[in-house]
This record gives C-alpha cells, sequence and structure tokens, in this order.
C-alpha cells in the first residue's frame, strides 16, 4: 500500500454533513462552546435540503386551530405506529419554536395577510385527532422551503466559530477498541490530502440513499454515506425497509413536485379522468399521507388505468387554479414543470409517478442524537462519541412512512437537539482521543485499494446493476418472490465490489472514486434494505407486501436491526418501539388512546 | 502591463477524440475542456459522441453519459440535476449556464463545453469558486436586528415580503459574476453581480434593521461601483433573476441617503 500522510485536527465536535440537520447541529455545537467543525462533500449550500420545497411543519396556528397533539396524532399514525412516541412528541412540541427560530434568523417565509408566516395543507396533517378535515400546518416559503431554509442557515453558520471543511469526503469513522467513536478520516479533493479529525463527538447527518434506485428525486450525492460507515463500523442500521415513494415525482426525470401542489388544490385523476383517490380516502382524498397515495397510483395504473401512450403514469392538475396562485405559491415546479416535463401547468397536466423520495430507516438514534446499539447492553444502549440526525437518522419519528413537510422538522428539531444534548454530557475536560494507529491503518487499507481497483467492472455499471435491482424488486408494492429476488441479486452483485474497475489514479478531484466510495456506501444501504424488508412479513407504511398485506402489530410493531458484513452477508435482529410519550396525559400530553395502534384510514 | 493573450501553459490544446459508441443511430457530439493538475499540462479539448438513444435530453445527461460509459475521469460537480443546487454551472455553448436545465435540444451543432470563465480551474470543468464565497460571507448574508426578537415571528407584510422575490432565489452557481466582464477584471476587488443581489436581498428586507451598515459596507470605489450595466449577468442567470438591476437598486439607495 501507498503511503498516505495524515494532516491532523483536534476538535470536540466533527459534524459530517452541511445539509439542514448538519449546519444547524454545527451551529448549535459552536453556541454550546465546543471546537467544531464541519466536513462535508459539497458545498454547504449544494445539500439536498436545498431541494425540499413544500414546507416544514409546525402547529403555529396562524391559519386556525391546531396543537402540538394534533401534529404529534398524525404523525404518530403517518408512521403507521412504528414511530417512537417519545420523539414523535418531541418533534411535534418543539417545532413551533424552531420554525420561529428559523424565521428570526432570516428565512423569507411567505405571508398570511396580517404578516405571519403562511401556512399551506399537506398529506396526513389533520385536525380533531384525525377527524376533523386537514389543518394548514406547513409553514411555506413559496414552493422553495428547503432552499430558503438552507441558504439561511447556511449564511447563519458564517456567524459562528465553526469551521467548516467543504469538499473533503468522509471516508470512514475512527473506532476505538471500546466501540467509541473517535473521529473521522476525510480527503481534502482539491489538492488530495488526508485528514484525520480526532474528536470527543462525531455527527452523522449524512442525508439518505435515494440513489440506491434508478428513479429517486434524490441528488446524486444521496449515497447514504453515513449508513456506510456506521454499517463498516460493525453497526446496525434500523428499519431500512422502509422507502418512501413521493407520489409526484415528474414521469421520466424523476423530479419533485411538491405536495403543496396538492395542497394548494392540485388533484389526481387516472385515464378516465376520474379523480380516483376520492374513491380510496374520502376524507383526505389527495391529501392522504404519501404511502397511501403512491400506492393507490400504483394499483390505478396496474389496473389499466394509466394515462399516456404507455398507460403507464397518472396526471396531476394544476390548471383550475388561479395563475396568481400558481405564480406566488408555486412557481417553482412551474418552472421545473416546464423544464422537465415541457408542461405549462396553467394550461395542461403534469405527467407524474411515484418516485423514490425518503428512507425512514437509517442510523438508530434516541431523541437526543445518540447513536443506539443493542450490543453494548440493552435494547436502548448508545454508542459513545457518536450521533446521528436528520435523513441519515432512525430516531424513530417518521416510523414506517414519513409525513410530508415532518422532514425539515426533523432536521432543525434534532440537530438542535443533539448539540443541547452534547451540551449536558460532554466532558469539557476530557482529552481528545489520541491516535489510533490500527483504526487508521485500516481505513487507509480501504482506501487505497478502492483507488487502486483494477477489476473488471466500472464502478457506474455495478451501480446502474444496483439501481435497477432495487427499483424492479424493492418497490411501492413487494411480493415474496420479489423480495427473495430482491435479496438473491442484491446477494450475487456484493462481491462486485472487490471487483470493481476505478479509472482515475489522482488524488485530486478524482470523481470516479469518489463515486466508488459512495457505491460502497449505497450497496450497504440497499442490501440492508432488500433483506430487512424480506423478513418483515406484514404491510406496514411504506412497506406494502401483497402477501401480506395487513399490519401486524402483535409480531411486527418493533424495529428492524440490519448488521452487513464486508462480504454483503446481512444479520438482522428487532428492538421494542418505545410506546411511553414523553409527557403524561396528566401534565397535558397527548392520551394514550388516542395513539394507541387503530387502523389506518384517511 | 496588460497581457492580451492566455499564459503559454493556460493556451488550450486540441485532445483526444474518443471513438463513436458502437451501433448508435443518434449521435451528438461534445468537446470539452479538460484539465489535469497532476501533469500541469496545458489544458485541451477532448470530442465524445453521445448515443442520444441511451440519454437523457439535458446537457448534464450527456456529460454524466460520458463519465459514466466513456470515459470515468471526466470530473464536473453536479447534485441535484433540477436547477436548484447551483453546483452544475460551466460554459455551455459560449453562455454560462447550469448544465442539468440546459436541453441538448437548444444547442445547434457540437456542444462545447469548458469551466466558468476567469476562474483558477483546479480539474477539468471544476473552478475554485473559494474568492466568489469569501465575497458572499463579506456582505454578512444574515439578518441582522437591534430589537429584541419577538416570542413569535417577525410580522412582515406581504408588500415587503414581495420585494424578496427575484432576489431570495439566488443558487450561489456563480453563472452572474463569472460571465461579467468587470468582474473578469477586477474580481479580487468588486463584488460581482451574483455577491450584490445577496447583499441588496438583506438590505430589503423588511425585518432587517443595519441597513445603513450594509450600505457602508459597500460604500468603496470597486465593491459596487465597478458595474457598468454591461448586463451579461441579468442574461446569463438561470434561475431568470436580475443581478444588475439589484445593483442599480442599491446605487439608487446609495444616492438617496446622500440626499436625504
Amino acid at each position: 500500500m501507498a503511503s498516505y500522510e495524515l494532516i491532523d485536527h483536534e476538535f470536540d465536535v466533527v459534524v459530517v454533513g452541511a445539509g439542514g440537520a448538519g449546519l444547524r447541529a454545527t451551529l448549535g455545537m459552536a453556541e454550546q462552546g465546543f471546537n467544531t467543525a464541519c466536513v462535508t462533500k459539497v458545498f454547504p449550500t449544494r445539500s439536498h435540503t436545498v431541494a425540499a420545497q413544500g414546507g416544514i411543519a409546525a402547529s403555529l396556528k396562524n391559519m386556525g386551530p391546531d396543537s402540538w397533539q394534533w401534529h404529534m396524532y398524525d404523525t404518530v399514525k403517518g408512521s403507521d405506529w412504528l414511530g417512537d412516541n417519545d420523539a414523535m412528541e418531541y418533534l411535534a412540541r418543539e417545532a413551533p419554536a424552531a420554525v420561529y427560530e428559523l424565521e428570526h434568523y432570516g428565512v423569507p417565509f411567505s405571508r398570511t395577510e396580517d404578516g405571519r408566516i403562511y401556512q399551506r395543507p399537506f398529506g396526513g396533517h389533520m385536525t380533531e385527532f384525525g377527524d376533523g378535515p386537514p389543518v394548514q400546518r406547513t409553514c411555506a416559503a413559496a414552493d422553495r422551503t428547503g432552499h430558503a431554509i438552507l441558504h439561511t442557515l447556511y449564511g447563519q453558520s458564517l456567524r459562528h466559530n465553526a469551521q467548516f471543511f467543504i469538499e473533503y469526503f468522509a471516508i470512514d469513522l475512527i473506532m476505538g477498541d471500546d466501540g467509541a467513536c473517535q473521529g473521522i478520516i476525510a480527503w481534502k479533493l482539491d489538492d488530495g490530502t488526508l485528514h484525520r479529525f480526532r474528536a470527543k463527538l462525531v455527527v452523522l447527518a449524512t442525508g439518505g440513499y435515494g440513489r440506491a434506485y434508478f428513479s429517486a428525486t434524490s441528488a446524486h450525492t444521496c449515497t447514504g454515506d453515513g449508513n456506510g460507515m456506521v454499517a463498516r463500523a460493525g453497526l446496525p442500521l434500523q428499519d431500512m425497509e422502509f422507502v418512501q415513494f413521493h407520489p409526484t415525482g415528474i414521469y421520466g426525470a424523476g423530479c419533485l413536485i411538491t405536495e403543496g401542489a396538492r395542497g394548494e388544490g392540485g388533484y389526481l385523476v387516472n385515464s378516465e379522468g376520474e379523480r380516483f383517490m376520492e374513491r380510496y380516502a374520502p376524507n383526505a382524498k389527495d391529501l392522504a399521507s404519501r404511502d397511501v397515495v403512491s400506492r393507490c397510483m400504483t394499483l390505478e395504473i396496474r389496473e389499466g388505468r394509466g394515462v399516456g401512450p404507455k398507460k403507464d403514469h397518472i396526471f396531476l392538475h394544476l390548471d383550475h387554479l388561479d395563475p396568481k396562485v400558481l405564480h406566488e405559491r408555486l412557481p417553482g415546479i412551474s418552472e421545473s414543470a416546464k423544464i422537465f416535463a415541457g408542461v405549462d401547468l396553467t394550461r395542461e397536466p403534469i405527467p407524474v409517478l411515484p418516485t423514490v423520495h425518503y428512507n425512514m430507516g437509517g442510523i438508530p438514534a434516541n431523541y437526543h442524537g445518540e447513536v443506539i446499539d443493542p450490543a453494548r447492553g440493552g435494547p436502548d444502549a448508545t454508542v459513545p462519541g457518536l450521533m446521528a440526525v436528520g435523513e441519515a437518522a432512525c430516531a424513530s419519528v417518521h416510523g414506517a412512512n414519513r409525513l410530508g413537510s415532518n422532514s425539515l422538522t426533523d432536521l432543525v428539531v434534532f440537530g438542535r437537539a443533539a448539540a443541547l444534548r452534547a451540551g449536558k454530557v460532554l466532558d469539557r475536560k476530557a482529552r481528545i482521543p489520541s491516535v489510533n494507529r490500527l483504526a487508521d491503518e485500516r481505513i487507509l487499507a480501504r482506501f487505497d485499494r478502492l483507488r487502486h481497483a483494477n477489476g473488471s467492472v466500472p464502478t457506474a455499471e455495478l451501480r446502474e446493476t444496483m439501481q435497477r435491482s432495487m427499483q424492479e424488486d424493492a418497490a411501492v408494492f413487494r411480493t415474496a418472490e420479489s423480495l427473495k429476488s430482491g435479496v438473491e441479486r442484491m446477494s450475487a452483485l456484493y462481491p462486485g465490489l472487490k471487483d470493481l474497475k476505478v479509472h482515475d489514479r489522482s488524488l485530486i478531484w478524482n470523481s470516479d472514486l469518489v463515486e466508488t466510495l459512495e457505491l460502497e456506501n449505497l450497496m450497504a444501504s440497499a442490501i440492508t434494505t432488500v433483506v430487512s424488508a424480506e423478513a418483515r412479513k406484514e404491510s406496514r407504511g411504506a412497506h406494502a407486501h401483497e402477501d401480506f398485506p395487513d399490519r401486524d402489530d402483535v409480531n411486527w410493531r418493533k424495529h428492524t436491526l440490519a448488521w452487513v458484513d464486508d462480504d454483503g452477508r446481512v444479520r438482522l435482529d428487532y428492538r421494542p418501539v418505545h410506546v411511553d410519550p414523553l409527557t403524561p396525559e396528566a401534565e397535558g400530553g397527548i392520551p394514550l388512546k388516542k395513539i394507541a395502534p387503530k387502523a389506518r384510514v384517511y | 502591463m496588460v497581457e492580451l493573450r492566455l499564459p503559454k501553459n493556460s493556451q488550450i490544446r486540441t485532445g483526444k477524440t474518443w471513438p463513436k459508441p458502437a451501433g448508435a443511430t443518434r449521435l451528438r457530439e461534445f468537446k470539452i475542456y479538460r484539465y489535469d493538475p497532476d501533469t500541469g499540462d496545458n489544458p485541451r479539448t477532448d470530442t465524445y459522441f453521445v448515443d442520444l438513444d441511451d440519454c437523457g435530453p439535458m446537457v448534464l445527461d450527456g456529460l454524466l453519459w460520458i463519465k459514466n460509459k466513456v470515459d470515468p475521469t471526466l470530473t464536473l460537480r453536479r447534485s441535484c440535476r433540477e436547477g436548484i443546487c447551483g453546483s452544475c454551472s460551466m460554459n455551455i455553448d459560449g453562455l454560462n449556464t447550469l448544465a442539468c436545465t440546459k436541453g441538448m435540444s437548444e444547442i445547434s451543432g457540437t456542444i462545447a463545453i469548458y469551466p466558468l470563465p476567469h476562474m483558477p480551474v483546479i480539474k477539468d470543468l471544476v473552478p475554485d469558486l473559494s474568492t466568489f464565497y469569501a465575497q458572499h460571507r463579506s456582505v454578512e448574508p444574515w439578518l441582522k436586528t437591534t430589537d429584541a426578537a419577538p416570542d413569535k415571528e417577525w410580522l412582515q407584510s406581504r408588500a415587503d415580503r414581495e420585494k424578496l422575490d427575484g432576489l431570495y432565489e439566488c443558487i450561489l452557481c456563480a453563472c452572474c459574476s463569472t460571465s461579467c466582464p468587470s468582474y473578469w477584471w477586477n474580481g479580487e476587488k468588486y463584488l460581482g453581480p451574483a455577491v450584490l443581489l445577496q447583499a441588496y436581498r438583506w438590505l430589503i428586507d423588511s425585518r432587517d434593521q443595519t441597513t445603513s451598515e450594509r450600505l457602508d459596507n459597500l460604500e468603496d470605489p470597486f465593491k459596487l461601483y465597478r458595474c457598468h450595466t454591461i448586463m451579461n449577468c441579468s442574461k446569463a442567470c438561470p434561475k431568470g433573476l436580475n443581478p444588475a438591476k439589484a445593483i442599480a437598486e442599491i446605487k439608487k439607495m446609495m444616492i438617496e441617503r446622500k440626499a436625504a
């Protein structure tokens, strides 16, 4: 192996990732007085939070009655009773303060007539514990809310003392013999140097792994890097089988059309011109939760009522809306529809298809952001020195299906929570972990092996085969047969990682090698997804198993844990769902009977 | 002494012509700027042929098709592929724009691609934007208030919020700044259109209470006044924004406060 010089950095806290969760965590850590680094593979405003459109959920009550308890109920129901009630309460309760904080930071929210933050309806957000009509809870900056929030958080981060390491690719976690995380090793793209960040705490905010699929709304950079690092550290991933398909990706291009389009009055029609969602979800209609709408669309297509020459997609109509409303509230998707579908949405419907969008699963964490490893003593035991927040994490606030506009809330609420927790538990006087040569050598050996990989399969080829396999075998609907095929195909592909061909041998901006490192992260995410899905013999949220069409709370209301080894062998175990909320009913908490599992009807 | 020619080691040579994909019937020719920092050799343009029947419609699709199927060493930034992250800005067919929202069909003939002009090149289509980012930071792009923050949101009328439209949507892709001759000439000292658009976004935000301080920060022969209304910025912006107008508005604010 070539010898690599490591440039050393010592910090109290290293945050990996600079999307919404990473930036909020970085800000918070700096505010707590910690010497903080943020290491990110892309310039912060390029992170995928920038593409979030519709808004951020919080019960501000600007448009009518609402409460955090209603928000929590909707989140619990949205999760199909797989989310952890303590985490979901924390999300709903802290959401209003988090949104006001963002507004104070400068986010250009759209406004109501009286100058307050504008809120729109969104899928699955209802009044009266699900019994009333849809609520307007989703705080919006037109249909560019993620962009507005990410740029604002980036601006705020410039005020603080946190140090940014931009276009550094995090390769792996440095793990101590005692199982504690001691830092990371990262590769600086613009000059090819390698950097060792030793820290008392590493926070993974690396986002999702949408690019494990062939068609995803996710950016090219959504490659589950944190998941891969955690898996290689011998730690489990949780609930990986729950992959959200967004009902309205643009047919062909896969670009997102916000659920806010339906929030503002848009509706879906089939080839018969029928607003079919009224049939499936008489109360919420087009604003049922995403898993439900995606399944209904898939059924319509399957039963021959798809639109287009191949009858393989659905139309989303916005042409009945006032062009002024479209211009003011949905300007971004007006532009996307024009560019990517050639459609003027004031006149024509947009061709759409359910498209991979979000990973409910990820790195198991508690609602403080601390990473869980049951091997350390019980289902809630935590890993010293390691946190995970945002889409990378599974706290679990989204359970089996995330509600639209809860993800931006998740980012800022749990980014902040991680910093508050660190402020309490991190020993300010403790020494930064010392150099761990054995761990460094393992990390560098892997890096060197991939850098010089000279096998027979180009990275792009293996990636595409994986993406097509996942798309076919672990889709909106799954069957025992498709999942068996998925496990077999992914297992057969896994050895391909040892036969990769990397063409670029440089250390400076070697994007061929970056994509290869990313592919390893994607493959770990993908194989744990299919294996976890194959094992779950029920249907819950985004996991719709046609051979087991019902939810089975007796046997399956539990989180899946999946470990994967270097050869792609996956081991599964389970841990219980947290059923107790944080606040007892007597102290104003949600009544337990309200959140007891029941049939999920919209 | 003004140097009118590119320095010798920056002159672009003709590079490799890569083979046409076998069996393809609808081909599109790409000429792409390449620079390899490891050898330090002069930059070159390589020629590639893309199979349009196996490729999406955008220039970015073409570039990634080349990277995936022909030459994995081709280096560029990309992320969202839908025009919101600002990563894939480059010079395409003579204009700065985003590769992901530029259709190949909008271009006639060979598709020529260079990095954003007048920036140091790290590798191929990846320029060094650190000066640009530092300039952005220098305008303090965050809300500054002197009053104590309210318990809830700062109130802002719809009319005041509307003033931010056409400004906050900037994606920091740098297409405008790197198309501005004035920025080419004085890029170290002139802030350039993208950064001035952002400066104006905070100047005009009704919630911000440091307008005067922000204007002081721009009162300088170079930072603001090197804009000579050439308007390349507004022509280039892939998001349809108008940085030139924002700059004019700042100049107006400067005059108005002197007159006041």
